[in-house]
């Protein structure tokens, strides 16, 4: 099994090469990520002080856009499951259903960005007393709520290709990966910018 | 290639989003009750790899995949992680100056 796992040959990732480049792209998009969340990890260890993210954001609801974004994750992995089984109606159903969510998702964070600003956020101002605080919130919710309106866009391109038969199931699968992607950075960043 | 089926359908993703869905729960519930910065600490961040490991390995469909791919996409990771450690001590420095 060591031999085959490791053999090379014509495919050495026995995957291909859309999706190879799809998963190297996100890897990249990863240590992206992780760069923005390790500086706001060593800014915030520098200050010592905080404010309670409790008392400013609403945890409901961002509990609730998690809640959500988990539901579009789970549809987006049943339309790459029938698109391999050639279920076509279902393909674009959960296509269309995933993109409900992703548009859902970035409602709630307009209204989250709008009552913040609302409060008096501005990117390097505050009125919470550490200017850094707003700065990371917007710089990073921002760059993920990007990936999601990308993904929305992605997505709803997808499902009008597979519509016209323009595609294979690999396509979908590419497409899925980048979607669950979108959620697994989700996760650190509800758990880093809002639980800790 | 080696694009094993996994058993059993739509089952797989529906008992993946059902943890995904009661870890999230588990999440906000520990915030809500009041423990220890470290227990919270530790305890989320181990519920976010928790997480995360399920989406990549089931979502993603990693676990599925040849092993040199999955050594491909989790080794970089550590990247991150060494990123995070090489660059702690200057912030704890920089606290113990103020």
């Amino acid at each position: 099994m060591l031999a085959s796992d490791w053999g090379g040959g014509r495919s050495p990732f026995g995957v291909g090469w859309p999706k190879l480049m799809m998963w190297l792209f996100l890897i990249q998009d990863t240590l992206t990520f992780a760069g923005l969340l390790t500086g706001y990890g060593v800014i915030r260890l520098s200050l010592g002080r905080w404010p309670v993210q409790g008392e400013v954001f609403n945890l409901y609801l961002v509990g609730f856009m998690t809640f959500i974004l988990i539901c579009s994750s789970a549809t987006m992995a049943v339309a790459v499951a029938a698109a391999r089984r050639g279920e076509g109606a279902t393909v674009i159903r959960f296509l269309l259903l995933t993109v409900l969510g992703g548009l859902a998702f970035l409602g709630m964070q307009a209204y989250e960005w709008t009552h913040f600003i609302g409060e008096g956020a501005r990117l390097f101002t505050n009125p919470w007393g550490v200017p850094l605080f707003s700065a990371s919130f917007f710089i990073i919710t921002g760059f993920h709520g990007a990936h999601v309106s990308a993904g929305v866009i992605y997505l709803l391109s997808t499902a009008r290709r597979w519509a016209r038969g323009r595609i294979q199931p690999e396509s979908v699968e590419i497409a899925g990966l980048y979607w669950h992607f979108v959620d697994l950075v989700w996760v650190f960043i509800f758990t880093l910018l809002y639980l800790l | 290639m080696r694009q094993t089926e996994h058993p059993g359908g739509y089952r797989i993703y529906v008992v993946t989003w059902f943890w995904l869905f009661v870890i999230t729960v588990l999440e906000v519930g520990i915030v809500l009750v009041h423990v220890p910065k470290v227990l919270l600490a530790l305890s989320l961040v181990t519920m976010a790899l928790m997480k995360a490991a399920l989406i990549v390995a089931y979502f993603m469909h990693l676990r599925y995949e040849r092993l040199n791919l999955i050594y491909a996409v989790v080794t970089p990771l550590f990247l991150g992680v060494i990123l995070f450690f090489a660059l702690v001590p200057d912030a704890l420095r920089t606290l113990s100056l103020r």
